[in-house]
């Protein structure tokens, strides 16, 4: 067994040979963040006093959700051997709203740990998982975790492993990252196994910006992975895509806090503040080179990760929407992955369009704003993008229903991915049934071990992103996971289901469904607003509507009598309190056509039954 | 009748003083006097005013009960007498209601009354009612009231209705209200009777029987009150369980509309939503003065009381009430001044319940601009508005009289 190093390698003075770069990657919860504290601990650089589990969620969002959201740096020293080395372990997230973070994060290592729950199994992000780091040559060490349950069978999904990566099922490591067990082994093993990084000591400076985070006291923190050469401290630097240079205020490394260095040398990660007080200045998968001495030819980029569902967000108080136009640029600094851009609703106001990579991104986001900026938000029915085709050869890019034009329509196309379903064999049926009620098209089916199966679909997008996962979960008691990725667009016969209150259409009602679902759609939506909206002086029809043909109505009966019959000495304050309180009431009430609206109808009856924050697992 | 809720306010002096310019008006404003009777032999399910059983009150040991209340409230008068000061006047209408004042000998109801009378005095045609319980009255018990000046009593008949009574957890039934009224009757006062509509399982033929038989009595009074499930109640929680079924609004209106109709052609007319009377002096005064805004002053655990612009509310247990006053302090828990706004409020929110109907010169500029509007819309009746200047509900805007409100005060 390894002692703890007796003292760390210092930055920019460590030999690349003594340095192992490595992620941890897994299926959402199969325990990534729980291993890494372990490392923490074993490790030294986060005693026991001030630890807590999952040290590296540091989010109140990813604490409160029990699920990490951003990749997360540490550089850890080991002993092995009376040698020192210095490690720097990545943590990733496992939900698939957020593989690009993971992507991001393979590009920065060497090898990866590639985690199972030795009560699971293999599971649809595993899988996923691999043949990223495949693609990315990394080396992979698989390891059991969990090997603490009582449920666990360790030698079983070893096999499952050994089968998928190649090797024997002994050379799997077995851990439990909730008593320890097996973390040393691991930690030496990591050292053993894993190559030491490579690169041009004396060549201009090349580093991989693998995150950009802002930071409301030190502005812009930009975290690297160097390549070649060496940054030091106070030199100028140049973004090579943008050719902008910048001054090194502070370089270092994070252990688990940041700790400044000297610099940071090849093969090493660590962090770089320059001063930037927009992250777009600092953009992921650009190469910072030294300005003295500049690097002719970068290190190729990532593919910006391409939102997959949009939704809008408006304010319930209009007067916010300064604010939520703030707000978001706020956010946008840390997450890449949002895009938005202003938008009217003739119900909501003024608002937002906003893409983003999945429902738990879209709820994420949402609750940041609402929380860290105090804001009140309605979201509008998510919807996916869809190409639209006129008679006339003109092409419509649909991101919000309502941009649906009305005249004729040749085609419409709508986004497809190609989804990775994995179940124990006795689900196949109810698994095949799903998908094939959600328009999936099988492509393969391939057994991973005796009673384990993996199925291929293509699955339209706007199928698989609301209710899919809850009913492929419920479906499989639980066994069941599932990946995707983007795949295409095709052709489908899709309609938009129109909602009219009294006559008037509502645009944030309205949505883009196949046609053999537009009925349910407009059945359900009409039936929930019948619910919501309070009645009125007058009867309000509501009504689903595919163009001008009518599929669901509904009809609030007009209110007959509101008057409270007793008004005596003490029912006078009561009565005036509550008028006062109707009157701001009236405020948060939007007018369509005649029809008084509460905010709250649009919000309960936008919101969809199951709530993305479920879909983990 | 105050409700048990108690509204949040500002804290009262323990002295009861009031700012000068409240009593600014006190000599030239009506003023009337409400007490609280915190008292009924069982408490019924549909109920939330501020009543309690003797059993909950602690038995005869207690520190204020039906023998002691008379006591008490004679020292609030004290209070009332010396906060509002020589200048005010005599008081023009009494009200007892409950609770159930009649739980109290009618000895005890008549000494109150001469203790406003010793301390205020009455005005010459000042009415003076009191709630009864149609169980908890006699002939005698009457005839001692009117002799000691009560002109009034307000029965709560509530229905005429067995299944119905039952279900309202009332004890008595329909023979004891007849009793009562005549006996009344003899006594040589004036009678109402309240009734309530909308008692889940009561039908529209129930409720046709019940207002037959109201009318059936000529008394000159009827109150008819749609059944409100108070939080809190018996009754709220039966809905909550889905044991009975909420009252309907539909149902309601459609027994309003019945009850307007029935009473109208008996020759009652509508003062007030929920009030009919047979004449123009058969009115309530008292509750007018409340829907008036002028002052009153209200004695007894959780009254309520409003003298010029200033609102405030006593402490609601009968031991705490009675500890205050024993100690020399004012039994207000908390009290509220209005601002202009406020009372520009509460005047339209009171004045378009009343028949004879708001001024519209009353109204603020947006509110008139909104009279046409609802005239449009049948809320408001178009001839009065325009012959008198004044805002009188139809009988559909009756029913609507909040959305009326509403966008009267909408700015
Ligand atoms: N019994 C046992 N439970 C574990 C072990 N490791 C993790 N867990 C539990 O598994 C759950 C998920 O652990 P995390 O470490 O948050 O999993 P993760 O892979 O980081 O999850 P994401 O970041 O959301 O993908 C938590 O409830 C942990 O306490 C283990 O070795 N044994
Ligand atoms: C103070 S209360 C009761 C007086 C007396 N104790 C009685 O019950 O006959 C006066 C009237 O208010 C009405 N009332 C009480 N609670 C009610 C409720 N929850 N909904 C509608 N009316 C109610 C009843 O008609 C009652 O007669
Ligand atoms: S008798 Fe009257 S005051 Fe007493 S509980 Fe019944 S309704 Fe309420
Ligand atoms: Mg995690």
């Amino acid at each position: 067994m390894s002692p703890m190093a007796r003292s760390a390698l210092a930055p920019n003075a460590t030999p690349p040979d003594l340095i192992r770069n490595f992620c941890i990657i897994a299926h959402i919860d199969h325990g990534k963040s729980t291993l890494a504290d372990r490392m923490l601990q074993l490790t030294g650089v986060v005693d026991s006093r001030a630890m807590r589990a999952q040290y590296l969620d540091r989010m109140d969002i990813e604490r409160e959700r029990g699920i990490t959201i951003k990749s997360q740096a540490v550089r850890m020293p080991w002993e092995l051997e009376g040698t020192t080395y210095a490690l720097n372990m990545i943590d990733t997230p496992g939900h698939v709203d957020f593989t690009y973070e993971v992507s991001r994060s393979l590009a920065a290592c060497e090898g990866a740990i590639l985690l199972v729950d030795a009560a699971q199994g293999i599971e649809a992000q595993t899988l996923a998982n691999l043949y990223l780091a495949m693609e990315n040559d990394l080396t992979i060490i698989p390891v059991l975790n969990k090997i603490d349950l009582p449920a666990a069978q360790p030698e079983k999904y070893a096999e499952e492993l050994a089968k998928l990566i190649g090797g024997e099922p002994e050379d799997c490591l077995k851990v439990s990252g909730k008593t320890g067990e097996g973390v040393e082994p691991l930690l030496d093993t990591i050292v053993r196994q894993l190559p030491a990084p490579t690169g041009d000591a004396s060549a201009p400076a090349r580093a991989m910006i693998f995150d950009s985070v802002y930071d409301t006291y030190r502005g812009v923190v930009t975290y690297v992975r160097v390549v070649d050469g060496n940054l030091n401290p106070r030199e100028r630097i140049v973004m090579m895509s943008t050719r902008a240079t910048h001054e090194l205020l502070e370089i270092g490394v994070i252990s688990p806090e940041p700790v400044p260095s000297k610099g940071l040398g090849v093969g090493e990660v660590g962090y770089l503040i320059t001063g930037v007080k927009d992250v777009r200045q600092s953009r992921v998968g650009d190469t910072v080179t030294n300005a003295s001495k500049p690097a002719s030819k970068d290190l190729g980029g990532y593919r910006d990760p391409k939102p997959m569902v949009f939704s809008g967000l408006y304010p319930i108080d209009g007067s916010d929407y300064p604010d939520l136009r703030e707000a978001l640029d706020k956010l946008k600094l840390n997450d890449a992955a949002l895009v938005y851009e202003p938008e009217t609703s003739a119900a909501l106001g003024f608002g937002f369009r906003c893409g983003f990579l999945g429902l738990l991104h879209l709820e994420i986001v949402r609750e940041r704003l609402e929380r860290e900026f105090n804001l009140d938000l309605i979201s509008t029915q998510p919807n996916v993008v869809y190409d639209v085709t006129m008679d006339d050869g003109k092409q419509i890019h649909v991101t919000n229903p309502s941009e649906f034009p009305e005249g004729k329509v040749s085609e419409v196309s709508e986004p497809v991915v190609r989804a990775t379903v994995l179940a124990p064999s006795e689900f196949v049926g109810a698994i095949m049934e799903l998908c094939q009620q959600k328009r999936g098209n099988l492509r393969g089916m391939d057994y991973l071990s005796e009673d384990r199966v993996e199925m291929r679909y293509t699955l339209p997008l706007a199928e698989i992103v609301f209710d899919f996962f809850d009913q492929l979960k419920s479906r499989t008691r639980g066994y069941a996971s599932l990946d995707y990725e983007p795949d295409g667009d095709q052709v489908a016969d899709l309609v938009k289901v129109q909602i009219l209150l009294q006559g008037e259409s509502v645009d944030a009602f309205s949505a883009i469904v196949h046609k053999d679902k537009a009925y349910a759609y407009g059945v359900m939506m009409a039936g929930k607003l019948k619910d919501l909206i309070p009645r009125q002086q007058f009867e309000v029809p509501i009504q689903a509507a595919i163009g001008s043909r009518i599929i669901a109505r509904e009809n609030i009966r007009a209110i007959r009598k509101d008057v409270l019959a007793k008004c005596y000495g003490g029912d006078i304050s009561r009565k005036r309190k509550l008028l006062e309180k109707q009157k701001e009431g009236k405020k948060r009430m939007k007018m369509v056509g005649r029809v008084e609206v509460p905010q709250e109808a649009f919000v309960a009856a936008l919101s969809s039954d199951g709530d993305a924050g479920k879909t983990k697992k | 009748m105050p409700p048990s809720a108690l509204p949040d306010g500002d804290p009262a002096p323990s002295t009861g003083e009031l700012p000068p310019s409240a009593l600014a008006d006190v000599a030239s404003t009506d003023l009337g006097i409400y007490v609280h009777v915190p008292f009924c032999t069982v408490r019924c399910g549909y109920c939330d005013f501020n009543t309690y059983t003797l059993t909950e009150l602690g038995g005869p040991g207690a520190s204020i009960g039906v023998d002691s209340y008379a006591d008490a409230a004679l020292l609030e008068l004290d209070l009332a007498c010396g906060v509002l000061g020589p200048a005010a006047p005599p008081v023009s209408t009494v009200f007892v209601g409950g609770g159930t004042p009649t739980m109290l000998r009618s000895r005890d109801l008549v000494t109150v009354l001469d203790g406003i009378r010793q301390r205020f005095g009455l005005a010459p045609d000042a009415e003076v009612t009191t709630e009864a319980n149609p169980d908890s009255v006699t002939p005698e018990s009457l005839r001692e009231l009117a002799d000691g000046g009560f002109t009034r009593v307000s029965v709560g008949m509530q229905s005429a209705v067995p299944h119905v009574l039952h279900t309202l957890e009332r004890t008595h039934d329909p023979e004891n209200v007849a009793r009562a009224v005549a006996a009344t009757k003899a006594a040589g006062m004036q009678v109402s009777v309240d009734l309530i509509y909308g008692t889940p399982g009561e039908s529209l033929a129930d409720w046709r029987r019940s207002l037959e038989a109201a009318v059936a009595l000529e008394p000159d009074h009827v109150s008819a009150y749609a059944l409100v499930v108070e939080e809190g109640t018996k009754l709220a929680a039966q809905v909550r369980r889905g044991v009975v079924p909420a009252p309907e609004d539909d149902d309601e209106a459609d027994k309003y509309e019945l009850a307007d109709e029935l009473l109208s052609a008996a020759g009652y007319g509508w003062y007030e939503v929920s009030n009919w009377a047979r004449s123009q002096r058969a009115r309530c005064r008292h509750n007018v003065a409340y829907w008036a805004g002028t002052n009153w002053w209200g004695v007894g655990p959780g009254a309520h009381s409003h003298v010029g612009g200033m609102r405030w509310w006593n402490v609601k247990h009968p031991s705490a009430y009675a500890a205050r006053l024993g100690a020399g302090e004012s039994p207000a828990h908390a009290r509220e001044g209005l601002t202009d706004e406020q009372r520009y409020d509460e005047r339209v929110l009171l004045g378009t319940r009343l028949a004879d109907g708001l001024p519209v010169a009353d109204l603020r500029g947006s509110g008139r601009t909104a009279v046409a509007g609802l005239i449009a819309d049948g809320l408001v009746d178009g001839p009065a508005a325009l012959r008198d200047s004044r805002l009188v509900l139809t009988l559909r805007g009756r029913l609507l009289a909040d959305t009326v409100v509403h966008r009267l005060l909408a700015s």
